[in-house]
């Protein structure tokens, strides 16, 4: 049985309580915080339970690496307490059973994984790839499962994960370039919290585009925008990788815009607040999110995550910025046609 | 050749009349589960006044008539049960009229849906009809002649309440016309002012004339349209959750499915809502009230709006959606029928669950589907199977969960959409005497020597 690494004295320590008090959805000042992570360090009921929206954030602001927001999903989920509607939960948990449907490429040592990901199939193409493709996987028996902790769900991530490292495993893959911050999050992070050996490195997709475009880099044409970028909640997991978005930008000739929500501060899609909690906070979350990037004056927007851009691209685009996907945006760089369109 | 082809040949052409078999083949059957029969004749008419002559020809040899739109009812309403003459109507396919600032359209009697969409879509950008989910080839006529819905449906009411006139070919030979358009130019209404006597001819199957012209009431067409999907595990709440939808009157049509694959579809029941804006801020205006008319349902977790992939949307938003006949090859074989009656919403809980313990008694794969009509006056619950045409196992077990479904659905107060023959009878068994006797009046007196689609609404 996986059980979570969580140390109770790390939290009781802790001098600042970033996880709850840097928290966009919940208004908890620090004396409340520590009250309140504490509660739920002993799995006493406390507000987290029944108030976060699990937006991953308090992953990323605890320094001290204690997986507050998973002990948030195990705690509900022992307490039955549901994030979500039941049909919503159920839907989302068929749709990634594995169903022997599963695509592979021919594979080398670096595999890229898609995940259940099928925009990628269309994204990811041309000079970038060369050097890996068609050394690929994509499918329910790769699909890294982490989006359950959105559910209140890690049984079936418990259940799930180990088949999908075990996948992996099987062919006898060296390294895999995650094309989604889940997928990297999956094995850099949550497999670790819980236990699980990965017999594979992960490679966050960022830092595989840094390198190929650095190879590449006599071919760049800089595209000399403003764009803003929306990050996904996802790459809370992963917050050690989020320096590559600069890196990347600055490489393509883009100039992120100084805006409120970046960084640490980064709003949701909120495209799975319509999903838990209905309309207000889902509007209110993209609405304020989208006045930022177009007070800013970005001339696009940045996509990480192919659900992000199908929860706000076409609001986006209303409001006059280009919506576009990372891979695209390199892509166009090198004088490539992008993949993704707004539908 | 015989006297009556000639006949035939005389009023319409050589070209148009056959007794060939490999073409009687086509019109003694239709794509659903009813046995064939062969008709003996196909004669394929353009003008009102060789409709009028066939009909007096029938009459004169005592042979059936049978008036055939694009013969896709699947409950066999046109297979020439009796044999005689299938009066084949698309070469009668024009837009008579468009009326655009009362908005109604005539159209003669062969006209397909397909055919009017595009008409209107090229000339009347701001109008529309409502389009039912037939293939484009299904023809008006025939459409309102069986109470269809569509798109328009949760709005206006049947497809057939929106008739505003007809023109029909009586089993004499005589021309009739009905609503205002008997004493004026303008066909804005078919009953009242006056007695209503379209329901002499609607619903009746051909039974008491053949619809030579229809006119059609047309809505305002808005410049976009949007889909949202709500679903919930519950089918105990799908009735509910409908009386607060219909309760905002923003929705423009809702459809409810249910189905075990794709697996995005298993477990859960699928409330499809269609909202039209011509301004996004109109669009989202009603997209705001149907989210928090559903609001407490969220906030107890008993259903939510799920995100439709992109690639999902454009067909949801398809007129007619071809999703019914992909469902249609799910067993390959290409059969598919269904048992649709029309029934008050609130039995939608006991209705999915006979569909899905049909298709586990019958192992067949299903479809659960409802269509809103009006305000959750009523709904069209399909009982929907899948079957493969080379297997007549799978078809006869096919055909008795579509039997044990219509059945379930008259004891539990709903009455026949397109009736087969035979649940015409069983309509009829169950009918008040009285009203039962008022349609044996009726067909007797407009068709004495019962020749029109002989076999249907027949009061034994």
């Amino acid at each position: 049985m996986y059980t979570l690494k969580f140390e109770e004295s790390l939290c009781a320590s802790c001098p600042t309580v970033d996880c709850f008090v840097k928290c966009q959805y919940m208004d908890l000042r620090m004396e409340q915080a520590k009250s309140e992570i504490m509660k739920l360090a002993k799995g006493e009921d406390c507000l987290p339970l029944h108030d976060c929206v699990t937006c991953y954030g308090c992953e990323e602001y605890c320094k001290r690496g204690n997986h507050p927001f998973y002990l948030i999903t195990e705690m509900r989920e022992r307490k039955g307490i549901l994030t979500s509607p039941r049909a919503i939960t159920k839907q989302w948990i068929n749709i990634g059973e594995p169903r022997g449907k599963y695509r592979v490429g021919a594979i080398k040592n670096t595999v890229l994984s898609f995940g259940f990901m099928p925009e990628l199939l269309q994204m990811v193409r041309g000079r970038l790839f060369d050097d890996v493709m068609p050394s690929y996987v994509f499918g329910q028996e790769f699909f890294c499962n982490v989006v359950y902790i959105h559910f209140a769900n890690t049984s079936i991530i418990k259940e799930r994960l180990p088949f999908v490292i075990d996948n992996f495993k099987k062919l006898g893959v060296k390294e895999v370039v995650c094309m989604h911050d889940e997928c990297y999050g999956a094995f850099a992070s949550l497999a670790p919290a819980y236990g699980m050996e990965v017999p594979f490195k992960p490679i966050h997709y960022f830092e595989y585009l840094v390198k190929r475009l650095k190879e590449l880099s006599q071919e760049i044409r800089p595209l000399n925008i403003k764009a803003a970028y929306q990050r996904p909640c996802s790459s809370r997991l992963s917050a050690d990788q989020h320096h590559f978005v600069e890196d990347i930008m600055k490489l393509i000739g883009v100039e992120l815009v100084e805006r409120e929500y970046q960084g640490e501060n980064s709003l949701c899609c909120a495209g799975i607040f319509g999903m838990m909690y209905g309309y207000e906070l889902a509007n209110d979350v993209q609405k304020r999110n989208i006045d930022d990037m177009v007070e800013h004056g970005a001339e696009c927007c940045v996509f990480n995550c192919p659900a992000c851009y199908n929860a706000i691209a076409t609001k986006v685009a209303k409001r006059g910025v280009r919506p576009i996907h990372i891979i695209d945006l390199c892509r166009m760089a090198l004088g490539e046609k992008p993949g993704m369109e707004v539908v | 050749m015989s006297d009556i082809s000639r006949s035939l040949s005389a009023i319409v052409g050589e070209n148009y009349v056959s007794d060939k078999p490999e073409e009687t083949y086509f019109y003694s059957r239709d794509p659903g589960l009813m046995p064939p029969h062969k008709p003996d004749y196909v004669v394929v008419p353009q003008k009102v006044e060789e409709i009028q002559q066939i009909v007096k020809l029938a009459n004169e040899e005592g042979i059936p008539v049978v008036p055939m739109g694009a013969g896709m009812a699947l409950t066999g309403l046109v297979i020439p049960l009796k044999g005689g003459i299938v009066i084949d109507m698309k070469r009668m396919n024009k837009v008579v009229e468009v009326n655009e600032k009362a908005r109604y359209v005539i159209v003669e009697g062969g006209t397909s849906q397909g055919l009017l969409k595009s008409y209107l879509d090229k000339n009347y950008p701001r109008l529309r009809h409502s389009i039912p989910d037939s293939p484009g080839t299904a023809t008006v006529a025939a459409n309102v002649m069986i109470h269809g819905q569509g798109r328009l449906t949760q709005q206006y009411g049947f497809n057939s309440d929106m008739v505003s006139g007809l023109e029909v070919v009586l089993p004499s030979g005589e021309i009739c016309k009905i609503g205002s358009c008997c004493l004026s130019p303008d066909w804005f209404s078919k009953g009242a002012p006056l007695p209503d006597l379209s329901g002499l001819f609607l619903g009746w199957f051909g039974a008491t004339g053949i619809i030579t012209k229809v006119a059609l009431r047309l809505y305002p067409r808005k410049k976009m349209r949007d889909v949202e999907i709500f679903i919930t595990d519950s089918e105990d709440l799908v009735p509910p959750m409908i009386y607060e939808l219909t309760h905002t009157e923003m929705v423009e049509d809702i459809n409810v499915f249910a189905q075990p694959m794709p697996l995005i579809f298993r477990d859960n029941h699928h409330i499809a809502l269609f909202m039209t804006g011509d301004t996004d801020e109109e669009l989202e205006f009603k997209r705001k009230m149907i989210w928090d008319s559903l609001d407490p349902f969220i906030k107890n977790k008993d259903g939510g709006f799920m995100a439709i992939p992109p690639v999902m949307k454009p067909t949801l938003l398809d007129m007619p959606q071809r999703s019914v006949s992909r469902f249609a090859d799910v067993k390959k074989g290409g059969g598919f029928e269904y048992s649709g009656p029309i029934i008050a919403v609130d039995k939608y809980p006991q209705c999915s669950r006979k569909v899905m313990e049909l298709a586990s008694k019958y192992d067949l794969a299903y479809s659960a589907m409802a269509r809103i009509i009006g305000r959750g006056h009523c709904m069209m619950f399909a009982f929907a199977y899948t079957f493969n045409r080379a297997d007549p196992d799978m078809m006869t077990r096919a055909r008795k969960a579509l039997e044990e479904g219509s059945d379930f659905a008259l004891q539990a107060g709903g009455v026949f959409w397109k009736a087969t023959v035979d649940e015409q009878q069983m309509a009829l068994e169950k009918m008040h005497p009285t009203t039962r006797n008022l349609l044996k009046m009726i067909k007797t007196n407009l068709d004495p020597n019962g020749i029109m689609n002989p076999g249907n609404w027949e009061v034994q």
